[in-house]
């Protein structure tokens, strides 16, 4: 996979979620990503950066334009964060489970929105989860 | 601080969002609805998100809850203005929104509540029927 294109957006506030979706949604618009697949990147994103802010109280997120022929583009969003970690992640990827006050669909939804999911978490240490969505797809 | 207007229409409450959304201003136009539908003793909600680009787990929920709260109080909520692109993404986030009324535009939804109005005031109209 190659990247075009990275910047590093700091997330310490409620705020700073707006400004983020809004340069997401400027890269989406970059390599004309269709308004669906926008949308649920857009969503996915919410529900990481949400997490991000209510665990760990703040984190980053990396937005990469990615691609890896000349056929397929797309954005990959990496949310770093050195909050609590997540102590149970198979459980946490299981529809209506949480440890706070959600409805525990965060995880699992964002996975059924986007293309890639990757999660890397270590209990104490914080999470990083990585997700790509492609331009077609 | 921003704050989402709420505006009252005889017995029923208009809201327009017309902004990007965070939790705390979901949170607020929650409490302010309730409140409003209290002050106001209104019968109808009417909430239009034509203009909102992401509805989440949490903009969801906040959704059924305002509808739910509304419910209790005596008055019906409905959403109107959905975009297609963000309908897709709701259900595929496994949001269904149950027992949240809906409608395609403004017109619709004003309709549909004053038809839930209407067949409110003929259940209570029989029931006094009854009572004679």
């Amino acid at each position: 996979m190659i990247t075009l294109n990275k910047e590093t957006i700091a997330i310490k506030r409620e705020q700073d979620v707006v400004f983020f979706r809004n340069r997401v949604n400027e890269y989406a618009e970059k390599i004309k990503m269709g308004l669906v697949n926008k949308t649920k990147l857009l969503t996915a994103a919410s529900e990481l950066v949400r997490n991000m802010l209510i665990y760990a109280k703040e984190g980053k997120v990396i937005c990469e334009i990615v691609t890896i022929s000349a056929l397929q583009t797309g954005i990959r969003l990496t949310f770093i964060d050195n909050g609590p970690g997540i102590a149970d992640i198979d459980k946490a990827m299981t529809d209506g489970y949480t440890t706070g006050k959600s409805l525990g669909l965060g995880l699992p939804g964002a996975k059924r929105l986007v293309n890639i999911f990757d999660v890397k978490t270590v209990k104490g240490k914080g999470t990083t989860i990585s997700i790509t969505k492609w331009k077609n797809g | 601080m921003d704050k989402i207007p709420i505006l009252k229409m005889g017995d029923y409450l208009l809201v327009t969002i017309q902004v990007d959304l965070y939790d705390r201003l979901a949170l607020n136009l929650e409490s302010d609805l309730v409140n409003m539908i209290n002050k106001h003793s209104s019968k109808g909600v009417l909430i239009d998100i034509s203009a909102v680009n992401i509805v989440d787990s949490f903009m969801g929920r906040i959704l059924g809850n305002i509808a739910q709260m509304s419910k209790i109080l005596d008055a019906h909520t409905v959403v109107v203005g959905m975009q297609p692109a963000v309908a897709i993404t709701l259900i595929e986030l496994g949001l269904p929104l149950s027992g949240v009324h809906t409608a395609l535009n403004v017109e619709k939804g004003m309709t549909l509540l004053q038809e839930k109005l209407f067949l409110d005031s003929t259940v209570i109209a029989d029931d006094t029927d009854d009572n004679t």
